[in-house]
């Protein structure tokens, strides 16, 4: 198990490797560079002053002169700092010699993105699993088709239209949510009670509506799991025994359905950490998506790096982890593991 | 079983129903009497929103318009432009230009001061003129302090620049350089320093708290060296998506946000609840939308063919369709109604029969009666490039629509800004484009339309190339005298509407939504826009946002 566990965590090596390479020549195909943004296009900014801003962050280089110098600061863990954000560092805060912190652009925007989409993957399954079980078992019944009518109504509705009448529902016409951000703008002036509050009445909105439209698939998922359950051997064998249907689903048939699940949350991880430009953009989110949009769009070559570096990292062991998890939660894969 | 799918989606159905019919319901009420007449006072806090936030609050570094917003309220320069746009000083008192005009001396108020004390002097002016033109700053906007030869602060009151030779937009150019402070800024690394998030400068506001992503706090510059500004807080608040800050505004949890014309001209004025609290103004900004031809690519270096496809297009059309009617026809590259636009140039008017005429004379002509024209045997057709920006595409697929009429195929095709500018404009490699100009004050365009200026990234990427604009623009460089610039920029502006290398679209209004609750705002907007005395704003007791937080309710 333990060389297992070696072996996977040696690959990720080369294969981050490999992933930042291609990464960064795909980036690199996209024209244009930082120095010429919108921003930019104006007729005092000279045509001089704008190549010295590419020799300076070495955009006159090749391509893989290029790569190589960022690889070698990456060799000593050094992300660079934004092109255009201030020189901002790209992952983790500086200190300046007067004690003066920097705080890093992901180290800002990555526990915002997690948080809201744990929440929104915690209520997403914790609705899910209920309605695949009573799918499950009232299949072709109308509890069954209603529960499929309103997954598909969800699956359909475009995230962003309902999250603009949820906004304009609740937030103007009743004021009974605030409409974007993440923080009322007199915060700091609010008691430890109210800031609850206030963080928890803004999270509501970009939780719910991702985890309503996200709801269809993994109810699907359990749904299918559940009746294919159903219809093995042992199962058969449980009713016979004369178990309760209680015990019987809940007990048999409900965790082996469940094991697929695993592959889902472990598939779901990128989408954990990627977050969503839409949603953030919508509900004024400084989160991941939103970050990595807007440095597509600048150009800002060291951050879309960091992003998609800590990214696949996240992800590969993100990965490692729903294996391990699979092995655990069932014994036929774990002794397949260890044969081999 | 088909009955029961039937009733469940009827009654998903009325479900839906009920939530719109639930969503129609009224308003919160609001009973404050927003028209009435108050006094102005001092107090309040003003919250606005912005799409993007600064990079940073240095402005020569970050360069973007949401920093220049807001560093704007920080820092002071040496000079500024009055409500009618004719200069004045800021922390200059006078300005006198040698006779050669080479040299201008500012002359700074006595005592003035940065927010934290310490006072501000010409060391800091000079400082500042440092920064911006050192080696290793990477500004964009260097180039017209690059040109000041000498630059030397022979007391702590006077400051003086001398020029190679006489430079006219260096007035200007003073008013948009922020100076800084040289005590805490003289042994940073102007791109790494913390400074830029958190500034300290000498104008009517200081930043209080920057949360990124959120917000950023500004309150009154006790010390400030204008004076004191009467609006205790100004609050801007990030909110990128654009239907998000509307419905923050109706929600009146901003106070203002910039609008397009279906927002100011449909929406706002079909809701009287929204009428009733927001105010809209409108103002000519220094920016216009125009049609500009490769000139290097045939037949566009015939000045029929441009002429004649500036007869075809109406931009009449054009400015009702695209921007609401909120835009006004322009014959020149400035601002109408200020001191550089030709009051005596008239637009090109929409006359198809002088379209005719013109290609006809160019030799194009119909031969195979396919609608299209030829001319030695190639049908006249090109196509019109713009970036993703909807006003453009809206406008050029008019333009196509009306150049159908007089027999020109075209196609259209909108690219995103990055590859559109390294991919087409740098390598010239375009017929036409739809584009925008926004402008500074000063009359120069030398950049623009200069026959020198068409390198690479060189803004005449039109390849304009007209002597007799030529010897005006560098004219037009070497005048300081107001009145004799404005006869060389009227002239320049006749040559350029007769040669026609682009034809102007539309100068479109900027559109702002305000709140009632805002006082003491100019209206009709002046020459300068509303903003020049956003100073001067108050915001009535009776009509602030009632603020509960735990530092309120512990002071009553």
């Amino acid at each position: 198990m333990l060389k297992y566990l070696i072996k996977r965590v040696l690959w990720m090596i080369p294969l981050l490797i490999g992933i930042s390479l291609i990464s960064f020549f795909i980036m690199h195909l996209a024209p244009g560079d930082i120095t010429n943004n919108e921003g930019a296009f104006n007729p005092k900014a000279s045509e001089e002053s704008r190549q010295k801003l590419r020799e300076l962050y070495n955009l006159d280089k090749p391509v893989i002169v290029q790569y190589g110098l960022w690889l070698k600061r990456m060799g000593s863990l050094d992300f660079g700092n934004s092109f255009a954000s201030h020189q901002k560092p790209v992952f983790w805060q500086t200190n300046d010699k007067d004690g003066n912190v920097t705080k890093g652009m992901i180290q800002e925007a990555l526990p915002i993105t997690l948080m809201i989409n744990i929440l929104g993957l915690v209520i997403t399954l914790s609705l899910a699993i209920p309605l695949g079980i009573v799918a499950a078992r009232k299949y072709t019944l109308w509890q069954d088709k209603s529960i499929t009518l309103f997954n598909f109504i969800g699956f359909s509705i475009p995230g962003f239209w309902l999250s603009l009448l949820l906004m304009y529902w609740l937030g103007v016409m009743n004021n009974w949510l605030p409409i974007s951000g993440l923080h009322s703008i007199n915060y700091e002036s609010l008691d430890t009670w109210a800031k609850i509050k206030d963080s928890i009445s803004h999270l509501i909105l970009p939780v719910v509506i991702p985890s309503v439209t996200g709801l269809a698939g993994i109810t699907l998922f359990v749904k299918n799991g559940m009746l294919d359950v159903f219809h093995q051997d042992y199962i058969t064998t449980a009713r016979a025994k004369g178990l309760s249907e209680h015990k019987v689903v809940y007990t048999h048939a409900l965790r082996n359905a469940l094991l697929p699940l695993i592959t889902i949350i472990g598939l779901s991880i990128p989408g954990l950490i990627g977050g969503s430009v839409i949603a953030e953009t919508i509900f004024a989110i400084p989160g991941m998506g939103k970050l990595f949009f807007d440095s597509v769009l600048m150009r800002d070559f060291p951050v879309i790096m960091g992003i998609l570096t800590i990214g696949s990292a996240l992800t590969l062991i993100g990965n490692l982890l729903a294996d391990l998890a699979y092995a655990w939660a069932d014994p036929r894969v774990r002794r397949g593991v260890v044969r081999n | 079983m088909n009955n029961l799918n039937v009733s469940l989606v009827k009654n998903t159905l009325y479900f839906i129903c009920a939530i719109f019919i639930a969503s129609c319901g009224k308003p919160n009420k609001d009973s404050s009497d927003y028209n009435k007449v108050y006094p102005s006072q001092t107090g309040g806090m003003l919250i606005d929103a912005t799409i993007g936030e600064p990079s940073g609050l240095i402005y020569m570094v970050a360069g973007e318009s949401a920093a220049a917003a807001i560093s704007g309220n920080i820092f002071n320069k040496l000079l500024k432009y009055d409500k009618n746009l004719d200069l004045e000083g800021e922390l200059a008192e006078s300005w006198i230009i040698s006779p050669d005009q080479k040299t201008i001396t500012f002359k700074l108020k006595p005592n003035l001061k940065w927010a934290d004390g310490k006072a501000l002097t010409s060391d800091d002016v000079l400082f500042t003129w440092k920064l911006v033109t050192d080696e290793k700053t990477r500004s964009p906007y260097a180039s017209d302090y690059q040109l000041v030869k000498n630059a030397v602060a022979p007391d702590t009151q006077t400051f003086s620049v001398t020029y190679e030779k006489a430079y006219a937009p260096a007035l200007d150019s003073w008013s948009g350089l922020q100076i800084l402070p040289k005590h805490l800024l003289e042994k940073q690394d102007i791109h790494t320093t913390t400074f830029a998030r958190h500034p300290v400068g000498s104008h009517y506001y200081k930043l209080d708290s920057w949360t990124h992503g959120e917000n950023l706090k500004l309150s009154r510059n006790p010390t400030s060296v204008m004076g004191q500004a009467k609006i205790d807080k100004l609050v801007t608040r990030i909110i990128p998506d654009n239907s998000a800050q509307f419905l923050e505004l109706m929600a009146d949890n901003i106070d203002s946000m910039g609008l397009d014309p279906i927002k100011y001209s449909r929406i706002i004025p079909a809701r009287p609840e929204l009428q009733k609290k927001l105010a809209l103004y409108k103002e000519l900004g220094n920016s216009y939308t125009y049609m500009g031809f490769n000139l290097k690519h045939k037949p566009f270096d015939d000045v029929r063919v441009r002429k004649a496809i500036n007869y075809a297009i109406d931009k009449q059309e054009i400015i009702d369709g695209v921007y609401l009617g909120l835009g006004i026809n322009i014959a020149s590259p400035y601002k109408p109604g200020t001191r550089w636009s030709n009051p005596e140039l008239k637009p090109y008017e929409y006359d198809v029969k002088k379209a005719k005429a013109l290609l006809k004379e160019a030799g194009f002509v119909d031969l195979d009666g396919d609608g299209i024209l030829e001319r030695d045997g190639k049908p006249f057709a090109f196509e019109i490039i713009t970036n993703q920006n909807k006003e453009r595409e809206k406008s050029a697929v008019l333009i196509q629509r009306r150049l159908k009429d007089v027999g020109i195929d075209v196609k259209i095709r909108a690219i995103e800004w990055a590859s559109f500018i390294s991919r087409f404009i740098k390598t010239g490699d375009f017929d036409v484009v739809v584009l925008g100009w926004g402008l500074g004050l000063d009359p120069d365009q030398f950049n623009i339309w200069h026959s020198s200026q068409n390198q690479p990234g060189q803004f005449n990427f039109i390849h304009y190339n007209n002597p007799k604009i030529d010897a005006l623009l560098e004219q037009g460089r070497l005048e300081l005298n107001p009145d004799k610039r404005m006869k060389i920029y009227h002239e320049f502006a006749k040559v350029l509407l007769e040669d026609s290398p682009i034809v102007y679209l539309s100068a479109g209004y900027g559109l702002t939504a305000i709140h009632k609750r805002v006082k003491g705002i100019d209206t009709p907007a002046p020459p300068a826009g509303i903003g020049y005395n956003s100073h001067d704003w108050y915001i009535p007791e009776q009509l602030r946002r009632i603020e509960i937080g735990r530092n309120e309710i512990a002071e009553k």
